[in-house]
């Protein structure tokens, strides 16, 4: 695919390049007296993982939708792939580099067939039908989800209609895709699974991808962790930095990972384990190291 | 029972017919409707039905299904056809009571009218059992395409039903979860008079509707995200084309035309 080979070429060059960058970026919905997202300065590396934390209402969506272009800023500046959305054209442009996947599955599905609805998006794009083809082969072929092209969506799990939304949004080739809770309608091996094809987009394709989620578990393994709340970046950092400090998240609404809130009530009982532990892994190398001085 | 709905009736199948662009057959049906209007004769009507069971027969589909399909016209066409076997008028009368009176013209009179209706029924059936519903919406767009010079709105209608038709499942399955979960807290849709039970569907219609809307709200957002912005610019995947078979369609249907009102002429019945 010319996407990937592209995008490999510029790999490593281009690797501190924001792709993102918003400055003072806000937004009140009408007949609101706050600001659903308030001042919001941030840069987004190209070909990072960040996930977005925040407790209901904190903002994250309205952020996405700034993202996307489908709502405008109140005030600030929002650049996307050196992009910003003056004219409706830009729109478009944004609109096709940065792809979006949302909660429900079964509300972003326009067509009655699989590979109709996959190729939707390129077929807004205007792209060649020859093109379109291989570009749906492609996209079904990266979700795992090629034995299914003809399929009626009614008759998928939400895992597997949930591969075929990021299918649609692949196929637009984008170099950004946000997913808004994408995976809290899925049970939890759908969930991995999303997660996993999240993931590998984000390695082998070089896709910055903006996670947004309520599972603390799925943020420890991300690159970068940003908690909003308020409509404000409260945190931002390695998400060891972040959940160092169970304190600290929980004054946001949040709750540390289980592994962390573990590692602290280990530590208060005199072990003496060392700092910034959040996944299961590295729980389990730390309790074998301490075991093995035993 | 929620895993095989279908909408239409719309029997799958790989022959010529089902290949054939949709265009192609709504033309098709087209010519078949005008020739069964413009038809004066049974000698006529006996062509196209032969014609039009050829095509089933084509098309692998069996007489069941479109038997099945005339049941919901039987009253009009039983009503038709006593309406059309008293009310001729004739000097040719066979029996009379009163008013009433059987003639010879109105038993001619009476079939014709029956056989047209028929015809006319099995011919759109054809077109229905072999073009899926997302098909026909696609050739209906294509064909009325011209038509947005004078502001007909052909892609958005064509998009309203291609959703609709992806959404009837969804909301299908949504009724069946509301039910169920209005009927766990009690409620009774299945007994009393007319009245009691429309009332028992206000908590089944009142979050279908919401949900309805919340669903609208969120495809419109999606749809957007995915660069969305009319029919404008937009491409197919699949374009449709004309194909040789298409062309020879045509001429067959143009063939079967031609021959009726060749029949009509000649005043052959
Ligand atoms: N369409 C809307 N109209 C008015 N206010 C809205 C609208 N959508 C969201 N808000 C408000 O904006 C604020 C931020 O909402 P947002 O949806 O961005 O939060 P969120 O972080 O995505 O929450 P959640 O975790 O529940 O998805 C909230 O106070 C919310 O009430
Ligand atoms: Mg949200």
């Amino acid at each position: 695919m010319t996407w990937c080979a592209n995008i490999s070429v510029m790999g490593f060059e281009d690797m501190k390049e924001a792709i993102i960058s918003a400055k003072d970026l806000s937004f009140r919905y009408e007949g609101k007296e706050s600001y659903a997202v308030d001042h919001v300065n941030i840069e987004i590396e190209k070909g990072s993982f960040v996930a977005v934390l925040g407790r209901n209402g904190s903002g994250k969506s309205t952020f996405a939708k700034l993202l996307n272009v489908l709502i405008e800023p109140t005030e600030g500046e929002i650049s996307v792939c050196s992009l910003q959305p003056k004219t409706e054209d830009d729109a478009f442009a944004i609109r096709q580099k940065c792809g979006m996947v949302f909660q429900n599955p079964d509300n972003q599905m326009v067509a009655t067939i699989v590979e109709e609805d996959v190729a939707f998006g390129c077929e807004n794009l205007g792209v060649a039908p020859g093109e379109i083809v291989r570009r749906v082969d492609w996209s079904l072929r990266t979700v795992g989800m090629e034995e299914y092209r003809k399929a009626a969506p009614h008759m998928l799990s939400g895992g597997q209609k949930q591969r075929i939304a990021i299918a649609g949004v692949i196929a637009m080739l984008p170099e950004v895709i946000v997913f808004d809770e994408s995976t809290s309608m899925l049970d939890p091996s759908g969930r991995q699974d999303i997660f996993d094809l999240a993931m590998r987009l984000n390695k082998e394709n070089n896709v910055t991808v903006l996670w947004i989620t309520h599972f603390m578990e799925e943020a420890a393994k991300c690159d970068r962790v940003i908690v909003m709340d308020q409509g404000r970046v409260k945190m931002d950092g390695t998400a060891r930095e972040v959940f160092s400090d169970p304190k600290k998240i929980e004054k946001f609404g949040l709750e540390a990972p289980d592994m962390a809130k573990l590692a602290e009530a280990l530590r208060k009982e005199g072990l003496d384990l060392k700092d910034g532990i959040i996944t299961v892994d590295e729980m389990e190398v730390e309790l074998c190291r301490l075991l093995s001085k035993i | 029972m929620l895993n095989n709905i279908s909408i239409g009736q719309y029997f799958p199948g790989d022959s010529i017919i089902h290949k054939l662009d949709p265009r192609t057959k709504i033309l098709f049906t087209l010519m078949f409707i005008v020739s069964i209007f413009i038809s004066k004769g049974f000698l006529c009507f006996f062509l196209i039905a032969a014609f039009a069971y050829l095509c089933m027969r084509i098309s692998k589909i069996s007489l069941k299904f479109i038997v099945r399909g005339l049941k919901p016209i039987l009253f009009i066409v039983a009503f038709t056809f006593l309406l059309n076997l008293f009310l001729s008028s004739g000097d040719d009368v066979i029996v009379k009571w009163g008013v009433l009176s059987i003639t010879f013209t109105g038993i001619r009179n009476a079939l014709f009218m029956a056989v047209r209706l028929i015809l006319l029924v099995t011919c759109t059936q054809l077109l229905t059992l072999t073009t899926s519903p997302i098909q026909l919406t696609d050739g209906l767009e294509r064909l009325f395409t011209p038509f947005k010079k004078i502001g007909f709105p052909a892609h958005e209608l064509a998009m309203m039903m291609s959703i609709a038709l992806r959404f009837i499942p969804t909301l299908i399955e949504e009724t069946d979860k509301i039910t169920k979960a209005q009927k766990a807290r009690g409620a009774d849709f299945e007994s009393g008079g007319v009245i009691k039970r429309v009332k028992a569907m206000i908590p089944l219609l009142v979050p279908l509707f919401v949900g309805a809307f919340r669903r609208a709200d969120e495809l419109a957002m999606a749809m957007e995200a995915r660069c969305y912005r009319g029919g404008t610019g937009r491409t197919k995947m699949r374009p449709l084309t004309y194909r040789k078979a298409d062309y020879c369609a045509f001429g067959i249907s143009f063939m079967l035309l031609l021959v009726v009102i060749a029949l009509n002429i000649l005043n052959v019945f």
